[in-house]
Order: C-alpha cells, then structure tokens, then sequence
C-alpha cells in the first residue's frame, strides 16, 4: 500500500480530486437508485388502491 | 428504433440490460483506478497527472451527455414522444455532475501545475457555461408545470445549447488557451505515452458505461412517476 501514499508534493491534490469525485459519483448513484425506489413503491402503492 | 421506444419494452429491455451495465462500468473503474494508481509519475507533472484520468474521462462524459441530451430533446420536439422527453430529462442531473466533476478536478490539477484555481481562457469559460446550461435547463424543467410545455420549452434550451459543444471542443485551437491543445484524438496519434493512455481509456469507458447505468435508472425512475401521476388523476 506504501506506493499508494508516496506520491511527491502534489499527494493533496490528487487525494482531493479522486476524494471529490468518489462522493460525487456516490451521492449520484445513491439518490438515483433511491429516486427509482421511491417511485416504484408510489407506483405499486397507487395501482393496489385503484379499482 | 422508435419499435423499442415503447416504454413497456423499454422497461423490459433496460431491465436485462441493467445489470450487465453495472457490472462492467465497475470492472473498468476498479481496472482504471489500479492502473492509475500503479502507473509512474510524469516527468514534468509528477502524481499530479494521476488527476487527468478522472478530469479527462469526466469532461468527456459531461459533453457527451450534453449531447445525448439534445438529441432526446431533438427527438422528443419532432416526434412528440414521451420516451425521448423523459430521456432528455433524465440525462440533465448527471450532465451536471459530471461537468461540475470536471471543473472541480481541472481545478486541483491547474493549481500545483498553472499556479491558479481558475482562468478565463476559453476552454475553462466554455466548460463552466456547459455547467450554467445544465442547472437552466433543469430549473426550466422544473419552473413548468404542464409536462408537455416543459418538454417543448427545455427541448429549445437544448439545442440552442448544443452550440457550446463545438465551441469547447475547438476552444483551444480558436483562442490561445492556457488549456492545452489535443493529445489523444489528433492527427499524427496521440502525443502521450501509452503508460498513460491505458489508464485513461479504462477510466473513460468506466465513466461511459456509468453513464449509461445510472440514464437508464433515471430514465425509468421518470416512466414510473408518470405512470404513476396519470393513474392519480384517472383515480381523482
């Protein structure tokens, strides 16, 4: 794992820009999945209570 | 193509297909990311160059978002069909992360190697207006109520702008940029090492195919609300 932190002067950057980019496309997964959740249970909801 | 633009079939379709989607999109992130990780640092950036394989892939996808987004929208204006609406609709929350994804990573890049966050030169300028585009367009979306007007209303924003799109492609060769020019997709080949390019080309197709994943979740997310907005009205 040492080669994973013995990155030059320039380690802060680099940490930063994938540290960003790993919670970007975390929250973006996490709220699309749960936005499709969300919906399909409303649909479901809505077509048990129609007649 | 319009046969498979049936929702129904779409749900069906997409559903098969979802899963391989992921898989592979996460197979190529975990292959890009030891490859980037384990490749030497440039001789001139150091490990900051390690920053271009997410910067690179990121403002690749946020334009071609960009333009999958368009010509949804194009689609959706000539042939007034809900799919490519939804489709278009869909596409404008990832565009936006992924363009605000690459200015962000662009910036902790152009710091330690231009010794600025940020510039005014033309390729920066173009790309946050991309930014400015995406967030319109969803508040547009958003500030109309009538589903149809919406979609009419978003589709124009649209397509008016897609004309950004040949301007940050061309923006370092129209302006003297501080951004540099081409390196991969030039004539004479690209001019960076291989050493480099097999962990750009594994992160970009890793991006793509998470773009892809994560469209056709939403594009399905917007077919069931609707679904289930028509059957709340039929029920009221």
């Amino acid at each position: 794992m040492s080669w994973m932190f013995s990155m030059d002067q320039y380690a802060d950057f680099v940490w930063a820009a994938y540290g960003v980019s790993a919670i970007g496309i975390a929250g973006i997964v996490v709220w699309c999945l749960r936005s499709y959740s969300l919906a399909r249970a409303r649909l479901q909801e809505l077509e048990k209570n129609a007649p | 193509m319009l046969r498979y633009a049936n929702p129904k079939r779409f749900m069906g379709l997409s559903g098969a297909a979802l899963p391989w989607l992921a898989g592979a999109a996460a197979v190529f992130l975990a292959a890009g990311l030891y490859l980037a990780f384990t490749s030497p640092p440039d001789y001139q950036q150091g490990s900051t160059v390690r920053i271009m394989f997410i910067h690179v892939p990121a403002a690749w996808v946020a334009m071609m978002t960009y333009g999958l987004m368009a010509l949804s929208a194009a689609i959706g204006l000539v042939y007034r069909h809900p799919l490519a609406d939804a489709a278009a609709k869909a596409a404008a929350p990832l565009g936006a992360l992924f363009t605000a994804l690459a200015l962000v990573t662009g910036s902790l890049w152009g710091k330690p190697m231009w010794g600025a966050w940020w510039v005014w030169d033309g390729r920066l300028t173009s790309f946050l207006i991309l930014l400015f585009l995406y967030l319109g367009y969803i508040a547009l979306w958003n500030a109309i109520e009538d589903e149809t007007r919406a979609a009419r209303a978003t589709a124009i924003l649209a397509l008016v702008g897609a004309i950004n799109l040949p301007i940050i492609e061309f923006s370092v060769q129209w302006w003297t940029t501080l951004h540099q020019g081409e390196s991969i997709f030039r004539r004479g080949g690209p001019s960076i090492s291989a050493v480099f390019l097999w962990p750009l080309f594994a992160m970009a197709i890793g991006y793509t195919l998470l773009l892809f994943t994560l469209w056709i979740v939403r594009i399905r997310t917007e077919i069931l609300e609707r679904r289930a907005r028509s059957l709340m009205l039929e029920l009221s």
